[in-house]
């Protein structure tokens, strides 16, 4: 006897590798185990207001990428006569740059941009620390800054201590604190007084997300680098992190509204939260092509579309290999269920079931006078589709002239499939009696409905098409039941009157 | 808990054996046979030689077996003009397709008359409807997966007259299991009225289990539940005991050599003059023979695979083992 070890490596392999790969995906990229969870965005409108001289305007707005936290899913303007471009800056910045020949009096732009909640988010290139700037300041102010400075760097041992050590001794030393206010606003103070100190750090403006707020503005945060990690910080209580909800909305110390060509310009933001599908959610984000992110996500809807259908076979299969080799159902035609079940998957059970049981009764009728006429068996077998082929045209007709728009559905029913089905049953009838039709058919619909109602399951629909090392599983499940040599169910009946008599 | 759960249950105890049991008791099921012995034992080129008819003919003449006589193959669809010449001078024969299965597409014409030719259920044929069989078969109606196929048309047996009244219509046929050699079970298949003069059990044939030591009767079945008389006639089927016996295991025995498959089952009829003819070769014999005995495969089998492959033994040799360790007392 060959070894069998190879084999349950094998499989066993198979299972690891499919688990894992699920796993992965449920942990890297967020999938969800179950159907119909939803993930939260954020729909962010900042609009932008400013009088226009009359000459031509050019207005450059920052805007947030991905960024740790959330993805960007899409963004769009809104802005009449403007014209408008994306751009990329040096320093890793994005911007919308609107730009008109002439405009005249109040003008107003609209930026909309969608951010996905996502814990997983992976920004499209690190944060780059700012280049290190010295300041020299004139007397007072340097001494008060410098005294802040080095009891703060006393008290400190890295890059964030010292800064959260800096805001403190702003709050310490309140009339350093008050001379130095006079200058410029502490934190920009406290944004000098770290680079002075050999830390990279710069302002950034973020926006605190809450639902349903209308004209919010920025808030300013400090960011402070260590090497090629950052932390924010709050300028005025030194609280180290990023709250929950605050977005990112300029970071990389450039200005967040440049406007030439117009004067009392703002910009103010609304948002609300929004609950969406995680699929919609994950076409957006995946909708970027990476060549690395192997998902599905990744190809155009319709073929999303078409895979969904087509990952759905294997669960099929799978159902018949086990209702042959488990149970030992008989059905005409080895993996027909599967096909009769896709069918059922358009059509619904009960169409289904009802054209199906229509078209199979009636073609048998007509074959049965198709024996009478003595054709070879290519002719027979077409000269069946043709009928079928008919059949489904009637059958849609009336069902259309009744008013029954679900009777149309029958043409989703695979044609060659079912010729073939009636002229197997035909035979077997003629061979073996309608008992055996009965039984055969019988146990072919039974699959069918059995694969039908497996493939129709939400669950199932979402973990296949999600979850592709399942397949694999899938895989390795067939193969063992190839292996199984133990008793059908179907045998332990019909094996019962052995055990029966020698009691 | 719910009384009709309770009773639900209850039935299905009744109604489904025990898979422990049905170990114990030996009983060899489908997953099993296909997997340890018929894909273990049957090399996969030598299933033509089972599958295609005219390949064991073929084998069958060179081993020098008493089989039934060719008349005659058609394999071409303008052949089949031919088929009245062919037969013209014989009372009974038989069509067959080259590759059928379980049974399918035989038909058998016991004598001819003014009337047509009659079919062993008694319907009536016209030469019509033996060109429409013979088509059919041509195009692969009854091969598996539709290939086209050839027809064999062989002379009829002359049955022995000893199974008269143990059969209704039909040919009464021995089935023998052969495995690696030795016939390990063996059963006898009689027609009845339920199964339309055809000798499969799962269409309604008695099967009646013999012993292997001496070929007499051991316990009859038909649709798996015992029987004791036939159903048509009213024969007691455990007076049956097959002649001929020792020359009928030699046969099915010499099979092995013939074929080299290791699990096979051997059909045989006795014939009145040539006595024991092989019939047909099936490399995937069904389990049925099981329940006619009354016990299961799996103990034999083991016996033999024990055995190993060290000492070649001749037919003889092997025919005697196993009549010495398989019958029934």
């Amino acid at each position: 006897m060959a070894s069998r070890k190879p084999f349950y490596l094998l499989v066993g392999l198979l299972i690891i590798a499919g688990i894992s790969l699920s796993l992965h995906r449920h942990y890297t990229y967020d999938i969800p185990w179950l159907p119909g969870e939803t993930r939260q965005t954020w729909s962010i409108e900042a609009k932008i207001e400013f009088e226009a001289s009359g000459d031509e305007v050019l207005a450059s707005l920052a805007i947030p990428n991905t960024q740790p936290g959330f993805t960007q899913l899409n963004q769009q303007t809104a802005s009449p006569g403007y014209g408008l471009a994306y751009s990329e800056k040096e320093n890793g910045g994005s911007r919308a740059d609107w730009s008109i020949r002439q405009a005249n009096g109040e003008q107003a732009l609209y930026y909309r941009v969608d951010m996905l909640l996502d814990p997983y988010a992976a920004p499209p290139q690190p944060s780059q620390p700012p280049e290190l700037k010295v300041n020299v300041e004139k007397e007072p102010y340097a001494t008060a800054a410098n005294q802040l400075l080095d009891r703060a760097q006393e008290r400190s041992s890295t890059p964030y201590t010292l800064a959260r050590e800096l805001i403190q001794e702003f709050r310490i030393q309140s009339q350093n604190a008050e001379l130095l206010a006079q200058l410029k606003p502490q934190i920009n103070w406290v944004v000098q007084l770290l680079q002075q100190a050999g830390v990279p750090a710069r302002q950034v403006h973020a926006l605190s997300l809450e639902d349903g707020r209308r004209r919010q503005e920025l808030v300013d945060y400090i960011q402070v680098f260590d090497g090629e990690d950052y932390q924010l910080f709050h300028p005025e209580n030194g609280h180290q992190g990023r709250p929950d909800n605050l977005l990112l909305w300029e970071y990389h110390s450039g200005p967040v509204l440049e406007v030439v060509g117009g004067k009392n310009s703002m910009v103010t933001f609304s948002m609300i939260e929004q609950e969406q599908p995680f699929s919609a959610a994950l076409n957006q984000k995946f909708s970027e092509n990476e060549l690395l992110n192997f998902s599905l996500y990744t190809l155009p809807l319709e073929e999303q579309a078409l895979f969904k259908g087509i990952l759905l076979i294997p669960v099929g299969v799978l159902m018949v290999v086990l209702m042959r080799i488990l149970v030992g159902l008989k059905t005409s035609g080895t993996f027909m269920p599967v096909l009769i079940a896709l069918a059922f998957i358009q059509t619904s059970l009960l169409t289904g079931l009802v054209g199906f049981l229509l078209i199979v009764g009636m073609g048998l009728l007509i074959r049965s006078y198709l024996s009478y006429l003595n054709l070879l068996l290519v002719a027979r077998i077409s000269a069946v589709i043709i009928m079928v082929i008919g059949m489904i045209a009637l059958f849609s007709i009336i069902a259309y002239k009744l008013g029954l728009t679900e009777g149309m559905k029958v043409t989703f029913f695979p044609m060659i499939i079912l010729a073939w089905t009636i002229e197997r049953m035909s035979i077997l009838w003629e061979e073996e009696g309608p008992h055996q039709v009965v039984i055969q058919g019988g146990g072919s619909l039974l699959v069918a409905i059995l694969a039908y109602l497996a493939m129709n399951n939400e669950l199932i629909r979402h973990l296949t098409f999600n979850f592709l090392g399942l397949q694999l599983v899938f895989m390795a499940f067939v193969l063992m039941a190839g292996n199984y040599t133990g008793y059908r169910l179907l045998e332990l009946k019909r094996f019962k009157p052995m055990v029966e008599d020698k009691k | 808990m719910s009384g009709p759960l309770l009773n639900w249950l209850r039935e299905v105890r009744e109604r489904y054996a025990h898979p422990s049991r049905l170990a114990q008791k030996g009983v060899l099921g489908m997953n099993r046979r296909n997997i340890s012995y018929i894909s273990r034992y049957n090399d996969r080129s030598l299933f033509p030689l089972v599958d295609d008819k005219l390949q064991t003919k073929q084998i069958v003449l060179d081993a020098g077996i008493t089989a039934p006589d060719l008349i005659g193959v058609i394999s071409e669809q303008h052949e089949v003009k031919d088929l009245a010449g062919l037969i013209a001078s014989l009372p009974g024969f038989c069509i067959k397709p080259a590759h059928g299965s379980g049974g399918k597409g035989i038909m058998v014409i016991t004598r001819r008359d003014d009337d047509g030719y009659h079919k062993t259920n008694g319907q009536i044929a016209n030469i019509g409807d033996l060109e429409r069989h013979v088509s059919n078969i041509l195009a692969g109606l009854f091969s598996l997966g539709g290939r086209a196929d050839v027809a064999i048309i062989e002379s009829l047996i002359e049955f022995d007259d000893c199974f008269t009244g143990y059969t209704y219509e039909g040919v009464p046929d021995t089935r023998v299991i052969v495995f690696k050699g030795f016939p390990v079970m063996a059963m006898m298949r009689l027609s009845t009225s339920a199964s339309n003069g055809k000798a499969n059990l799962h269409q309604g044939a008695v099967g009646v289990g013999l012993n292997i030591g001496d070929g007499s009767a051991l316990k009859a079945v038909q649709f798996d539940r015992p029987v004791l008389l036939h159903p048509d006639t009213g024969t007691n089927l455990l007076t049956l005991k097959v002649p001929h016996w020792e020359q009928l295991l030699n046969l099915a025995a010499s099979c092995y050599e013939m074929s080299g498959l290791g699990y096979l089952g051997t059909d045989i009829v006795l014939d009145r003059q040539k006595g024991p003819v092989l019939l047909e070769l099936n490399a995937r014999p069904g389990l049925s023979i099981q329940v006619a005995n009354g016990e299961g495969l799996v103990p034999r089998l083991r016996q033999i695979e024990a055995l190993g492959n060290k000492h070649k033994m001749t037919p003889q040799q092997r025919i005697d083992y196993a009549r010495e360790h398989f019958s029934r007392k």
